[in-house]
């Protein structure tokens, strides 16, 4: 029988993805459950790249029972080509019976290839990973949402293994963990000398100013915010937030595409969410819904966004938000 | 040249509505559209059909009605529309999907094959991937511009979290575009009425003749175990009233989170 949980270790310059490191502590959790259902799944990290062998340390702190390592100069950095052969490979040598990926641009690209290869089913960005306790199989529940955000399906891939999922950066949480250093298991394959693709030009883009993944609070405003966004960027800068914004919002040109929550945007999970003039359509909510405490102003009192919100403001953003900050700073500046 | 474009036609999931009793979607009423993302792909076939030259076929699987979208393609210039339909075919997740749309596109042996990234209904943007490595060809993702078009290779932009790289890639190759690569453009009044004359390839699996296992609900690893809608919070508390009020909620809603 198949048994144990991969998780595929993104590195990029030799730092590991925030990403691989929730799903290794997720992947945890799982165990857990496996220990209540009589089952014993390590949890294992995979990790293709090259001289890389500094980071496993960090994957056992964060939940890795094993790593296998996986070193080659074609997997320096990750590709298509070469980090989908290495996965495929290492899914025939050791049978996992579950694989879990994060929806990065890579993850999303290589996860379908290597599915596809070994035929198994795959599940897209999973939002609830459960053991199924009903069955005596080591079936996983996969949640996800699908039709935007309108509908939750939970998926099952009964028949085939692994069973394999991507999920999104920060729908889990990553939890550092009393360890101590388990195996490091070594795994050889060999490469395509062609590479399929080459790299002409690489640009970053410039400097950003603030990440909305990161941050502990965020304002974010809608579309109806256009004309206000300094009430929107004076408050923020008061709570020591960062700023960002509906699709709406970024439709109007006003900010950029990189401060855009939701289902095309990103996912974000900060303490507090506070929605200035945001509607609440799902694919805005399925980007923030998991924020701790969400804070909704709105002047449509059946705005969907108090479906999720914890504070719902009936009002008028324009005229709050000027005191709401004159108040913030009289209280901040007492303490 | 050869391109195919692989087109899904989807509900409009803008415009749906749940039914709260019941807990499903109304989908009665809710147009139908092309895949967003693979309106991108199609202009970028048609363009580089112009400067380059090159013959266009669109495929997609899907019930019958889904001729009506490949009529839309029609009017906007393509040269040929396949439509893979047959009851054995439905209920395929991407896995299967993949293994149908695969075995239509050896029939058409491109060069180049278009795929939207991600259609708005199932959202898995995993079709394309699947595709290329059932044909075992290259592939680019998330492509936001097209570069160059020659006669070997084609060099895109791809898109990643925070940096975008311009990448070279030989014949056959597989590329999923962003919705924004590019604008469909509208369709022209003859080709309009020419389209409702073209004829469209149908195929069923009498022609690809892919096994049971490998397609349709059946053949699908995944399955769905059920499904349900967005639980609606009961907690909120809804603060009417005058700004004072208002301010005065936040701020305390504010308090344990600020130092
Ligand atoms: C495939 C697809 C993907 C999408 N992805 C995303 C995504 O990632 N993120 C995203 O956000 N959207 C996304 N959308 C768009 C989404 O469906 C909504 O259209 C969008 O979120 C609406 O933005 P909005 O709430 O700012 O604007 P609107 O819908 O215009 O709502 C404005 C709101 O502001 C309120 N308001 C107006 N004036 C005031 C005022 N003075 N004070 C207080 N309230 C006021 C109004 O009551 C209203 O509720 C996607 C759509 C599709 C089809
Ligand atoms: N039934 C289908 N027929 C044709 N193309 C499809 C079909 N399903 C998916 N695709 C293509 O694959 C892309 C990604 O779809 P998905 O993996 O479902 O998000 C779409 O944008 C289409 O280009």
């Amino acid at each position: 029988m198949t048994k144990d949980i991969f998780v595929f270790i993104e590195t990029r310059n030799n730092v590991i993805a925030e990403v691989s490191l929730q799903l290794l502590s997720e992947a945890r959790k799982l165990k857990a459950q496996y220990v209540q259902k009589g089952m014993n799944h390590d949890v294992v990290a995979v990790l293709p790249g090259y001289q890389v062998e500094n980071l496993t340390s960090v994957l056992f702190n964060y939940g890795a029972d094993k790593v296998i390592l996986c070193q080659d100069e074609k997997l320096k950095e990750a590709t298509t080509q070469h980090t989908s052969k290495a996965l495929s490979d290492i899914i025939r040598a050791f049978a996992p019976d579950s694989f879990l990926i994060g929806a990065t641009v890579i993850g999303r690209d290589i996860a379908p290839r290597v599915a596809a290869r070994v035929d198994t089913g795959l599940t897209a960005d999973a939002t609830i990973i459960e053991v199924d306790m009903t069955s005596d199989t080591s079936l996983l529940l996969v949640t996800r949402p699908a039709f935007g955000g309108n509908l939750f399906g939970t998926i099952v891939c009964p028949n085939f293994r692994p069973q394999m999922a991507t999920i999104r950066p920060n729908v889990f949480e990553k939890t550092e963990i009393e360890a101590q250093a388990g195996d490091v298991v070594v795994f050889e394959t060999t490469f395509d000398e062609v590479d399929w693709v080459e790299i002409l030009k690489r640009e970053v883009q410039q400097a950003k100013t603030n990440d909305i993944a990161k941050a502990r609070i965020i304002v974010s405003a809608g579309r109806s915010m256009a004309k206000h966004l300094d009430l929107i960027k004076d408050f923020a800068k008061v709570l020591n937030a960062e700023v960002g914004a509906s699709r709406g919002l970024v439709e109007t040109g006003i900010v950029g595409k990189d401060v855009q929550v939701g289902q095309t945007g990103k996912t974000v999970r900060p303490l507090v969410y506070i929605a200035c003039g945001i509607s609440g359509a799902v694919q805005h909510t399925a980007g923030m819904d998991k924020a701790e405490c969400i804070i909704a102003i709105n002047s449509d009192p059946n705005a969907a966004i108090f479906q999720i919100a914890h504070v719902g403001i009936v009002g008028d953003a324009v005229l709050i938000l000027p005191k709401l900050k004159e108040e913030l700073q009289k209280i901040l500046h007492l303490s | 040249m050869k391109i195919v474009v692989l087109m899904k036609q989807v509900p409009n999931t803008t415009e749906m509505l749940i039914d709260k009793e019941t807990g499903t979607l109304i989908r009665d009423g809710v147009d139908s559209i092309m895949n967003p993302d693979d309106t991108s792909a199609l202009e970028a076939a048609l363009k580089i059909k112009k400067s380059n030259g090159a013959e266009v076929v669109v495929i997609t699987m899907g019930p019958p009605q889904a001729a009506n979208m490949l009529r839309e393609c029609y009017g906007r210039g393509v040269d040929h529309a396949i439509l893979i339909s047959d009851p054995a075919f439905a209920g395929a997740d991407t896995w299967a999907t993949s293994n149908t749309l695969a075995a239509a596109i050896k029939r058409v042996q491109p060069d180049l094959i278009f795929a939207g990234r991600q259609a708005i209904d199932g959202d898995t943007a995993q079709v394309g991937p699947q595709v290329a490595e059932r044909l075992n060809i290259p592939q680019i993702t998330y492509v936001s511009k097209i570069v160059e078009v020659t006669s070997d290779y084609i060099v895109v932009k791809k898109h990643y979290e925070d940096f975008d790289e311009t990448l070279k890639v030989s014949f056959p190759c597989l590329l999923t575009t962003l919705e924004q690569l590019d604008h469909l453009r509208f369709m022209n009044v003859t080709s309009c009425w020419e389209a409702f004359d073209k004829p469209i390839e149908m195929v069923n699996n009498q022609i690809l003749m892919l096994e049971a296992k490998d397609i349709g609900l059946k053949g699908s690893p995944t399955q769905v175990r059920k499904t349900f809608t967005r639980p609606v919070s009961s907690e909120v508390k809804l603060i009417h009233g005058g700004s004072d009020e208002a301010v005065k909620a936040i701020l305390s809603t504010l308090a344990p989170y600020i130092q």
